[in-house]
């Protein structure tokens, strides 16, 4: 059964721009996709449809089964807040509050009862190695720690999948290398991973690429990840 | 999100941007201050005056000559009417005509000071009896004694004087017995009342009495009373004995119409009325003005709170992506504003009770008015509510802008 199920969705402004035109693409649990164009070629507004910040003006797009056009706000919220982590290319953390206060964020907005988020909260951090950092105040953090403290709070509801958009658009290599090693980890225990790049490098993680240009899917292969 | 986190996040975003919060509800502040400051300042003028005047005693009604003052024309009217003498004085005295009468005084103001041995003083000379005087006035002598109803029908020359007067006319000598002189003629100190200080129309320290038939004959050399003073057997009668006079003194000048009347009563009640309407119309105008203030800081959290939205776009983005919803983030910048106005009326409260004592105390201090600080209970609660209400009010609109954000939009604003 697959997680995430798009027919021919299209994504148009009203000054007529067109950002994506017609995609399909399925993607089934466990899988780690990397979608991959130049900027410009609509790869965000496929991941912001997909990850359900932004609707599509046509076409039918269901989430893990359910018809995403059917649901109300609120109930997006909530696939949003219990089956979804992002990890932004800026991060978003929020500013003068620790690491912990951060990977809690998206617990304040669950239903997980209050005497379980310590655990989770320190739980997640720990998958990304910042147990060490727990306390301090993330605008202490290097870039790789602040996008691992990201990565942390994008696990701490365990979601059935996460989306990367440009995670190591802001790190150099080294860290960039790490965040993805973390991503490689977490698909082999069976997390699902989609994320975006125009990186060739950071896209050959990835166990299937897909390329998009022009907001049309160009070609969809799965790829020996190295 | 559960109410506890929402207000935490709204606390934290405040603490976080201290100063400006400060400056946003500085204007809430003020108004709520005001609040506090006109309702303490209302209640303590209100009660300043109602003991002042109920020390007269409620049971105590004044005739004065001409027709009920209306206008400044209707005053100097009644200062030039003569329209109280002896003949009317018995009137009144007659037990068949105001039978609820227990007690009556003529009064007569005399212009002008007094002076002893070179020394000149300038205070208040009043023909008046001297009992009652004491009786409904709650004054106390110092030393020597009361002139009397026979002083009174004899026309003694005699005077009971105030501690300032006492004072300022013979220092540390000795007062009784001497002779000070009004409008060149003798009197003799019988009495001096002790220190009192001011009551609602004159200082009670800046007194002289002298007998009111002394006066009437000596001083002002006319027939006619500035006014009576009357005592009723109990306060419950005073309306009847109003009544009463006001038909005997109709009936005696024969005046059929009202309009027509030379002369009129006033209760103590009527004058508390009166000068309650005052105050009242007073409140009502500053609390308008308060209302403006309160207006004009209520639109100045909205404009802040407007500016930290647009600031705080990315904040509100990242919040949707991970599972808020419209109405978390419209709670949450409306707690936000709730709690930035609320503060500010407390802070307010806080303030304008402070500034009210110090105010009732510098009163007291400079004024010598026996002026009480009153905590108005009502002005707190009122100017804490509002408070509350105006973050409501002026918040609803900024956290609508914030709640309706998609998070796309937020999220890629730079």
């Amino acid at each position: 059964m697959a997680l995430l199920l798009a027919k021919n969705i299209s994504k148009s402004y009203e000054d007529g721009t067109v950002a994506l035109d017609r995609a399909s693409i399925s993607v089934s649990k466990g899988e780690f996709v990397a979608i991959m164009g130049p900027s410009g070629s609509g790869k965000s507004t496929l991941l912001h449809i997909l990850g359900l910040l932004d609707p599509a003006t046509v076409g039918e797009y269901r989430f893990a089964d359910v018809l995403v056009s059917d649901l109300s706000g609120a109930e997006i919220a909530s696939l949003r807040n219990g089956k979804i982590g992002f990890v932004f290319q800026s991060f978003n953390l929020l500013p003068r509050t620790s690491v912990y206060e951060n990977v809690l964020l998206p617990l304040v907005y669950s239903q997980v009862p209050e005497e379980d988020w310590g655990a989770k909260v320190r739980a997640a951090i720990d998958a990304v190695g910042l147990s060490h950092r727990i306390e301090h105040m993330t605008s202490l953090l290097s870039g790789g720690e602040r996008q691992r403290v990201a990565i942390a709070r994008a696990l701490v509801v365990s979601p059935e999948i996460i989306f990367a958009d440009e995670p190591t658009g802001n790190l150099d290599s080294k860290s960039g290398t790490q965040v993805m090693d973390i991503f490689k980890k977490l698909n082999s225990e069976g997390k699902t991973v989609v994320l975006i790049t125009h990186d060739e490098k950071i896209a050959s993680f990835g166990k299937r690429l897909v390329k998009i240009r022009d907001g049309r899917i160009e070609s969809d292969i799965v790829q020996k990840t190295s | 999100m559960r109410f506890k986190f929402t207000y935490k996040t709204a606390f934290t975003s405040l603490r976080g941007r201290m100063s400006r919060s400060l400056l946003t509800i500085l204007g809430i502040v003020i108004g709520i201050a005001a609040i506090m400051m006109v309702s303490a300042a209302g209640k303590g003028a209100e009660n300043l005056i109602t003991s002042e005047l109920s020390g007269l005693g409620g049971e105590t009604v004044v005739v004065q000559p001409g027709k009920e003052p209306k206008g400044p024309s209707d005053f100097a009217q009644s200062l030039l009417s003569d329209s109280l003498k002896d003949r009317e004085l018995e009137a009144i005295s007659r037990k068949a005509n105001v039978p609820d009468l227990i007690d009556i005084s003529p009064e007569i103001f005399v212009s002008g000071g007094a002076s002893y041995q070179g020394e000149t003083v300038s205070a208040t000379v009043l023909g008046f009896s001297a009992e009652f005087m004491m009786e409904n006035m709650g004054l106390k002598l110092a030393e020597g004694v009361n002139f009397d109803d026979a002083d009174i029908g004899s026309k003694s020359a005699v005077a009971v004087i105030g501690s300032d007067v006492r004072e300022e006319l013979f220092g540390t000598e000795e007062a009784l017995g001497k002779y000070l002189t009004i409008k060149n003629k003798r009197f003799r100190v019988v009495g001096t009342y002790a220190p009192q200080g001011q009551a609602v129309f004159f200082n009670v320290d800046d007194l002289i009495v002298v007998p009111y038939s002394t006066a009437q004959t000596y001083l002002t050399g006319e027939g006619h009373y500035s006014q009576f003073v009357v005592r009723a057997s109990s306060v419950d009668v005073v309306d009847r004995m109003a009544a009463d006079i006001t038909r005997t003194l109709r009936d005696l000048h024969n005046i059929t119409d009202p309009e027509e009347d030379d002369f009129h009563v006033e209760t103590q009640q009527g004058l508390v009325d009166q000068i309650s309407t005052i105050i009242g119309a007073f409140t009502l105008f500053l609390s308008f003005v308060v209302t403006i203030a309160l207006v004009v800081g209520g639109v100045g959290v909205m404009n802040i709170m407007l500016v930290s939205v647009t600031e705080r776009t990315r904040e509100i983005g990242l919040r949707k992506a991970l599972g808020a919803t419209d109405r978390d983030i419209l709670l949450q910048f409306l707690t936000e504003a709730v709690m930035l106005t609320g503060a500010g009326g407390v802070i307010g409260v806080v303030l304008g009770s402070l500034f009210s004592y110090v105010a009732a105390i510098a009163v007291r201090q400079f004024a010598g008015l026996d002026w009480g600080f009153v905590f108005p209970y009502m002005g707190a609660f009122a100017g804490i509510i509002v408070s509350v209400l105006v973050g409501l009010v002026f918040g609803i609109y900024p956290a609508r802008v914030a709640s309706r954000k998609s998070p796309i939009e937020a999220l890629r604003y730079e």
